[in-house]
């Protein structure tokens, strides 16, 4: 009796990991093989929705946008988060004050982010036409409403609601380095900035990796920053392949091919879990074996 | 190990080493006082600007810098925001999406905040066989897109009869918090000493009367990690919201993007960014009220096991 009561209170996470999470993704999985439109469908029509999906000009279009997005996005948000936590850690005054303005857009959600940012870079009464007025008459900043920039300027807007995330855990990382690291580097005559990048660096790995994961897993799933900013648009040019699957989910009424991109979306989520679950699991054995 | 090393949140103190490199006034700390001004006003620019705009008429943003104060100080913009906006069909502004919002953020904090004390308390303490496999997979789905589950999702809530309602939205928040939720508690738990569980036991106390009376006493702290969290990450949630929660209890994240993106018409720039502030104030206020507890939450959330 008093043995089954964990396995009890252990239902709803047993409901959620089985029927929400594995559940509706092998539903999802077996829709994507079907030729469900409006309606679900049991017609099997093989590997056809996803010989369809990468036929569609759109879904390539996004695909390509969530690389250049995903790559700028990353890189930015490492090398601000990093260089912000190095520059805080200089024992400068005012720290706190400098740590709560870098995190506080993180507190903001991306629809709030997207609408600020879209205002900021509204071309001619945005930021630019500040600078302009500066003395610049020239200066044009219309990268918002440009077919071939829009998607840099997602970019920017949630480079700066995330950077200070990063510089919140890099920070951390920074402060549990041991401090006789550099009294032996200061005795050596070795460069801070050379102790920073060759060894504090890669001491921080773990960080930097569980950053890299956290940064990755937002890429994938960004939508709302999207939507809220340019609306996929102009035309399609900042299409994402999380909005293609909504719009076709919910607008388009084309289940079996948004539920092929959906499936499509794991492939790089699970080639991002994998090695770190197996850098988990081999540091666990080992620690085990210790 | 390396996860308790992150894991310490950055408010301690600064290293010994760093204190006796400090130097005033070299070129190098000049240096790095203006890199980190500069960062700081690209930092704070959205906010001023969104702010100095909510504040002006329309004729001034039109004619003056996005920079500039206003001339004439006016809060009529967040009048309209408030209680005139049209958020879609009705024009009752985006007050009745704040109130959705709270009305979705509320269970949708305690519930998961209590299933996840309980899911720490039995992975910590009790630890039934295959647990552990079920923890992993649960964490392993924090990281799926939620356009993977959210058709199927749709369909199972709407077999249920229950699809597009409050209670749709608070049981999928619950369904996507509890990765986090279960994580936070099971860190906590895993760190309180086992002997308190085991005097526990040996006094004859069962699962919930040591939940009840020994561990959620305890719990204090990390419930207010866990509630910082749980608040900001509903009352920012966009995508769940305008899925499940129904044409009446839509959140005021979805009526904000309604008020903006959907308009037809002039733009009212000044009564949209009063919009958005007012969208973000409560996750705003919550960091600046609580930054310490809101840093620790993430850096706790962020080291997944």
């Amino acid at each position: 009796m008093r043995a089954a009561t964990p396995y009890a209170a252990l239902l709803p996470m047993a409901l959620t990991v089985i029927v929400a999470y594995l559940g509706t993704m092998l539903w999802t999985l077996r829709t994507s093989f079907t030729a469900s439109r409006t309606f679900p469908s049991d017609k099997f029509i093989g590997i056809t929705q996803y010989t369809r999906l990468f036929d569609n000009e759109r879904w390539m279009l996004s695909l390509h946008n969530l690389a250049v997005y995903g790559l700028l996005f990353i890189l930015a948000c490492l090398v601000i988060g990093f260089l912000l936590a190095v520059f805080i850690d200089q024992n400068v005054s005012g720290e706190g004050v400098l740590r709560t303005v870098f995190l506080y857009p993180y507190a903001m959600s991306f629809v709030a982010t997207g609408l600020v940012w879209q205002w900021l870079l509204t071309p001619g009464t945005g930021i630019d036409g500040s600078i302009a007025a500066l003395g610049f008459p020239d200066f044009v900043f219309d990268w918002i409403v440009d077919q071939d920039l829009a998607i840099y300027t997602i970019v920017i807007a949630t480079v700066w609601q995330s950077a200070g995330l990063v510089m919140a855990l890099m920070l951390a990382g920074l402060r549990g380095i041991d401090a006789d690291i550099w009294k032996a580097a200061r005795l050596d005559g070795i460069p801070a900035w050379r102790v920073y990048v060759s060894i504090i660096l890669p001491m921080l790995w773990p960080t930097v990796a569980t950053v890299f994961l956290l940064l990755a897993t937002s890429v994938v799933k960004l939508y709302d920053a999207v939507v809220a900013m340019t609306q996929g648009g102009p035309g399609t040019a900042s299409e994402v392949p999380a909005k293609f699957i909504m719009d076709h989910l919910f607008l388009r009424s084309n289940i079996g091919l948004a539920s092929a991109g959906a499936i499509m979306l794991l492939v790089p989520v699970l080639a991002l879990l994998a090695p770190y679950a197996y850098a988990r699991s081999r540091r666990n054995r080992e620690r085990g074996h210790a | 190990m390396m996860a308790q090393t992150t894991l310490t949140p950055p408010l301690v103190h600064a290293p010994v080493a760093v204190l006796a490199r400090r130097r005033r006034f070299t070129p190098a700390r000049i240096g790095i006082y203006v890199f980190l001004f500069g960062a700081a006003l690209f930092f704070l620019l959205p906010l001023y600007v969104m702010l100095v705009t909510s504040l002006k008429g329309m004729d001034e943003i039109r004619a003056g810098s996005i920079l500039a104060l206003p001339v004439e100080w006016t809060i009529e913009p967040w009048r309209q925001a408030w209680s005139q906006v049209c958020t879609g069909a009705s024009c009752e502004g985006i007050r009745g999406g704040f109130w959705n919002s709270v009305a979705i953020t509320v269970p949708s904090t305690i519930l998961p905040i209590l299933i996840g004390a309980i899911n720490g308390y039995a992975l910590s303490f009790w630890r039934p066989r295959g647990a552990n496999l079920l923890f992993g997979v649960l964490l392993a789905g924090a990281f799926i897109p939620v356009q993977v589950m959210i058709y199927p999702l749709v369909r199972l809530l709407a077999g249920a009869g229950i699809f597009g309602s409050l209670p749709a939205i608070v049981l999928v928040h619950l369904v996507f918090g509890m990765p986090v939720m279960t994580l936070l508690f099971r860190n906590y738990y895993a760190s309180l000493p086992q002997e308190l569980f085991h005097a526990a036991r040996i006094d004859g106390g069962g699962f919930w009367r040591i939940f009840l009376h020994v561990v959620l006493p305890l719990s204090v702290p990390i419930i207010v990690v866990a509630a910082i969290m749980q608040v900001t990450g509903v009352w920012n949630d966009y995508i769940l919201g305008l899925v499940f929660a129904g044409r009446d209890n839509l959140p005021m994240t979805v009526q904000l993007n309604n008020v903006i993106n959907t308009t037809t018409g002039t733009r009212l720039y000044n009564v949209n960014m009063a919009a958005t502030i007012l969208t973000a104030l409560v996750p705003l206020a919550l960091y600046f009220f609580s930054g310490r507890w809101f840093v620790r939450g993430i850096a706790a959330g962020a080291v997944k096991g």
